[in-house]
């Protein structure tokens, strides 16, 4: 971060040491006029819209899971393995939607981690110029591909290929949806990684040179151990972002909760959940439709967990050179 | 490097280096990977598409025919998200952005907010979702209209749009304001007058990117309420509405072959809009970068 530039009152405090009254009189009428504090107050007030945004979120998801965890005691709701909200006999274990996002979550983290690692490697280190410049932008498309449409197409296209080479597999499986989350988070990987390639002096890899390495001892040995802080908290940050993707699962995993391991299975994972109960005229007030926020509430508090882990590796990684 | 078994030492660099290439073929392919993704997602759609796409399409609304539907009324719901999206989060994100980085002075407040910042734009898409359902379509009665909706998309993108338009402002030479404050402008006047028209480009690149960014989401508006059968095109703020990706999934979700070629050709009016706002903010990116060079 560029430090602010120095701003005119430390201009007509230099002066107002000098004599002091006309410069105080224009420092009060001019650059501390009621106009300009309003800006900055009014300008303030917008950034801190950001802080009530992340407030808004937490208020809302405790307030309203409140009466959820009031019918449900906690003991049920992490102690059960079955979540049934629609059946007569209703369990709420939250167990059964966890597993099926650790599920697509690994599966995704299996395909996008090396891949996307991989890709930051090469574009780093081994692309020509105008080789980067055509595979930077490809991945950036990748990247702007709406979920929904990902969606789509693990439910049209991967699916029904992989069904060549898994034989029994359903129409919706946890396999499909989290290859294609995988393939979503690519991008992020990709981007994230490379980022903290590139911020590898040049200096560590031309000492290993110098020791007779060759390019493949310098990459291996030597950037990617130098930029591994970086590169954990790109794989942390995408992991993070495939267990909050929602339309890919929706549309491609299922919606039948169940605590299981099986790749070929279909499951829910909660953010389809949320989506499911939401979609649905499910009536307010009822325990299905606290139940989302209560989903919510995991998922948010989960989430975040790890944001603010891989942020503070990426910030204590960026101090080191 | 390692010593041999017979202790002498042996540079083996045809071995390493065939290792090596090994190596540089292995990225190559992981690299392209994503691309042949792409470019199958990009083909299979198409190729499904191309018999449903036509003006009818374009210009129909909904229907249980599969030969008589359309996304009109999608279209129209979400040029008008995207309109409505920007008119809110824009102001607030480029204020927010001119304030941490004209005017926030280091310490904690900043600190507390640039944090934030980060870990909002990580939280995802469908919580803001459950934020808009309590907070606009309950609390403050918006009930699901597409203010509603535009205000839930706008929380989404506001971390994005402030993070680019920082990065814009910052890209501004810092000469500039130190010019203009020695002939006597105040901040405000700086910030107006020169720091803002020439970080315009880089915001409006960020903008573009934000709101293509807005117009793919599906999760929150699927929370919000938005409808996935609407035979009429939204009026006003206040109406209720649908918009692409609700319409893609809509189809995307039925059995039938015809409603998955629909949702195909909802897909590719979809992603030619995208395709079109991106196109546009590289190009501005490029000429501006360009005549900023040449001055």
């Amino acid at each position: 971060m560029s430090t602010p530039p120095s701003p005119p009152p430390t201009t007509a405090e230099n002066e107002a040491t000098r004599d002091s009254r006309p410069a105080e009189d224009l420092r009060q009428q001019v650059y501390d006029s009621p106009k300009e504090q309003a800006i900055q107050y009014a300008l303030g007030a917008c950034a801190l819209i950001s802080v009530l945004t992340t407030l808004g979120i937490a208020a809302v998801l405790i307030i309203e899971s409140l009466p959820f965890f009031q019918a449900v005691p906690l003991t049920e709701f992490f102690g059960e393995t079955r979540w049934t909200p629609q059946f007569t006999e209703k369990y709420f274990g939250i167990w059964a939607l966890l597993s099926g996002t650790l599920l697509v979550t690994v599966i995704s983290a299996v395909v996008a981690l090396p891949v996307g690692l991989a890709s930051a490697i090469f574009v780093s280190e081994y692309a020509a110029d105008w080789v980067r410049k055509l595979l930077k932008p490809g991945l950036e498309l990748l990247a702007g591909v709406p979920t929904v449409v990902y969606g789509y197409f693990a439910l049209t296209f991967v699916t029904p290929l992989l069904q060549t080479v898994v034989p029994g597999l359903g129409v919706y499986n946890a396999l499909s949806a989290g290859v294609v989350v995988g393939i979503m988070i690519i991008p992020m990987v990709a981007s994230l990684s490379e980022d903290a390639l590139q911020a590898v002096p040049d200096s560590l890899a031309r000492a290993a040179y110098a020791l007779g390495a060759t390019k493949y001892e310098a990459v291996v040995r030597v950037n990617v151990p130098a930029a591994l802080g970086g590169i954990m908290a790109s794989f942390i940050l995408a992991v993070s972002r495939a267990i909050g993707e929602t339309m890919i699962v929706t549309l491609a995993a299922g919606a039948s909760p169940k605590t299981t391991l099986d790749p070929t299975a279909a499951i829910q994972t909660m953010t389809a959940f949320i989506v499911q109960v939401s979609k649905g005229d499910t009536p307010q007030g009822t325990i299905e439709y606290q139940s989302i926020f209560a989903v919510g509430l995991v998922l948010f508090l989960i989430t975040l967990a790890m944001n603010i882990f891989a942020n503070r590796i990426t910030r204590r990684y960026k101090e080191k050179y | 490097m390692e010593p041999s078994p017979n202790g002498t030492f042996e540079l083996r660099r045809s071995q390493r280096k065939r290792v090596g290439m090994i190596l540089a073929g292995v990225l190559f392919l992981a690299t392209i990977f994503g691309i042949v993704v792409l470019v199958a997602l990009l083909v299979d759609v198409i190729l499904t598409a191309a018999p449903w796409l036509d003006a009818q399409f374009v210009r129909s609304f909904p229907s249980r025919t599969p030969g008589e539907a359309g996304v009109w009324s999608a279209l129209m719901g979400t040029l008008w998200l995207m309109g409505l999206t920007a008119l809110i989060s824009v102001p607030l994100g480029v204020a927010s952005a001119v304030y941490l980085e004209e005017y926030a002075q280091d310490g904690w407040f900043l600190r507390l907010i640039r944090v934030n910042i980060a870990n909002l734009a990580g939280v995802p898409s469908v919580v803001y979702g459950i934020l808009g359902l309590a907070l606009f379509v309950r609390f403050v009665s918006l009930g699901s209209s597409l203010l509603a909706g535009a205000l839930t998309l706008s929380l989404l993108i506001l971390p994005i749009i402030i993070i680019s338009t920082q990065e814009a402002l910052r890209s501004v030479p810092s000469g500039v304001r130190e010019s203009a404050y020695a002939l006597g402008a105040t901040r405000w006047q700086v910030i107006q007058s020169h720091v803002l028209p020439m970080a315009a480009p880089g915001i409006m690149t960020g903008v573009i990117l934000a709101l293509s960014r807005a117009i793919g989401e599906t999760a929150p508006l699927i929370l919000v309420g938005a409808l996935t059968f609407v035979s009429f095109v939204p009026q006003g703020a206040l109406d209720q509405f649908t918009a692409l990706p609700i319409q893609i999934f809509n189809w995307a979700a039925r059995p039938q072959d015809e409603f998955r070629a629909l949702a195909a050709a909802a897909i590719v009016v979809l992603m030619m809009l995208l395709f079109t706002m991106n196109l546009t903010a590289i190009l501005l990116r490029n000429y501006f970068e360009e005549r900023r060079a040449g001055s």
